[in-house]
């Protein structure tokens, strides 16, 4: 069953709304929202629709934005996003996810904050900050950023987050304790003897199977994996992808074997779609086995990245596919990834598209 | 204006904001009115009135924001830097590209 469905697309300049109406052919655009700041991550909550976005404005400082009707209004907090004073201030906001009553939010420099009153008032997870490994943390390439928040859909006490570049990170006591879950991913950029260390890998995103809270995937800076016990151990499944290198990936929001990425060239040969031609991959088999889809992509001179967290699945039958690209590009699949049409083009650089049919 | 013991006294000054910072603040206006001793203490007062307007102008270190710019007779101040009667603190944006 299809249904109206929108997207909150996070850019260089802003969020931007999307909304489609009942069978996801049409599309109507509203935005830039915030005050057009840098818009990293955007999420609706899913049961009120109230959309939290999170960004860092040059001159203003880290900000998480709330709008309670859909985009009409807006108010905006930082309040208690902060560290110790004397410690290097909170850059800007990476990620945020919304359940349970609670709002999370992580940060450049990496860490978590929590807000229990609808993003007005955050409290550092202070026991993210005392991970015994923290030392050996080292920034990658867009800062040491924590850029990913996965919640147990049962137990609100778990919650994996993903930091670049020092690897996934799971709690299960609320974020009170944290324990390193990166056994199985490598670093090609470490020494050979370090290639498969406790932390430092450059996790580029972690999403969770549908139904099963214990199935993870993991795009990697190097490689591409898949966890069947809740991230302790992570199996390789990038055999058949054209690189080892992307940024994204997307769960199929009802069938656990099916994932959507975005491979790119190579870390070191660009970081766009191979041979400037664009295409989504998709397994249907758990990663065994992989195809590309290009209906409607641009299959020349398509120079496209597509960043960690802008490609997102909705929750209808059959699956609706994103994906948002630096050169200001939206696209999108009704039919599961097979083909694709540009539903907006000409965008500010994007650097996050999640959904939602929870419609404030 | 009557000060904490210890703390020096506060007198009024006037402070200008940038129209990027006012976007952020209903009703908040171009030039503000008000009494302290110091830089910092114009950014409690501001945020007294605006709440979270300080967070916008200051980090936690804490110190001005890296891309704010606090002038003061035509000179960069810092929070500790003290106001005499009269002072015009003219809080601006940095130049910034992209």
């Amino acid at each position: 069953m299809t249904q109206p469905t929108r997207l909150l697309v996070g850019t260089k300049k802003g969020l931007f709304l999307l909304d489609s109406d009942a069978d996801r052919s049409e599309w109507s655009l509203r935005g830039p929202f915030c005050e057009t700041w840098p818009i990293n991550h955007a999420v609706a909550h899913p049961e009120t629709g109230v959309i939290h976005a999170g960004g860092g404005n040059e001159w203003f400082g880290p900000a998480v934005w709330t709008s309670p009707d859909g985009g009409t209004s807006w108010s905006h907090s930082s309040e208690g996003i902060a560290y110790p004073e004397g410690q290097e201030p909170v850059d800007t906001v990476w990620s945020l996810a919304a359940a349970n009553g609670h709002i999370w939010a992580g940060v450049k420099p990496a860490g978590l904050f929590r807000s229990e009153d609808g993003g007005t008032r955050w409290s550092l997870v202070d026991g993210l900050q005392q991970e015994p490994t923290r030392d050996r943390w080292m920034p990658g390439g867009a800062g040491l950023i924590l850029h990913h928040i996965l919640l147990h859909p049962d137990d609100p006490e778990q919650l994996w987050i993903g930091i670049s570049a020092a690897g996934v990170f799971h709690t299960a006591d609320g974020g009170a304790t944290w324990e390193p879950r990166n056994r199985g991913t490598r670093q090609d950029y470490a020494p050979e003897e370090h290639r498969y260390a406790e932390v430092g890998q450059c996790v580029h995103s972690i999403v969770m199977a549908a139904g099963m809270p214990d199935r993870l995937y993991q795009q990697n800076h190097c490689g591409m994996y898949r966890s069947d016990d809740a991230g302790r151990n992570w199996e390789s499944i990038e055999a058949g992808l054209p690189s080892t290198f992307g940024f994204p990936a997307a769960a199929h929001p009802s069938d656990p074997e099916t994932l959507y990425l975005f491979p790119l060239n190579g870390d070191q040969a660009g970081r766009y779609a191979p041979d400037g031609a664009a295409a989504v991959w998709r397994t249907t088999d758990g990663g065994r086995t992989w195809a590309a889809f290009r209906e409607g992509l641009p299959q020349e001179n398509a120079y496209m990245t597509v960043w960690r967290q802008a490609m997102a699945t909705d929750r209808c039958d059959p699956a609706g596919v994103y994906f948002g690209t630096t050169s200001g590009a939206l696209y999108a699949s009704a039919d599961g990834g097979e083909s694709w049409t540009a539903i907006a083009e000409h965008l500010p650089s994007i650097t996050s598209v999640e959904t939602t049919h929870a419609l404030a | 204006m009557p000060s904490p013991e210890g703390a020096p006294e506060t007198v009024p000054v006037r402070v200008t904001l940038p129209r990027a910072l006012l976007q952020l603040f209903d009703g908040a206006p171009s030039a503000v009115e008000l009494e302290a001793a110091t830089v910092g203490g114009a950014m409690d007062a501001l945020d007294a009135r605006w709440p979270g307007m300080r967070d916008r102008l200051c980090d936690s270190r804490p110190a001005i924001r890296k891309h704010i710019n606090v002038f003061l007779d035509g000179r960069r101040v810092t929070l500790d830097t003290p106001l005499y009667p009269g002072a015009e603190v003219h809080v601006l944006t940095a130049i910034s590209g992209g």
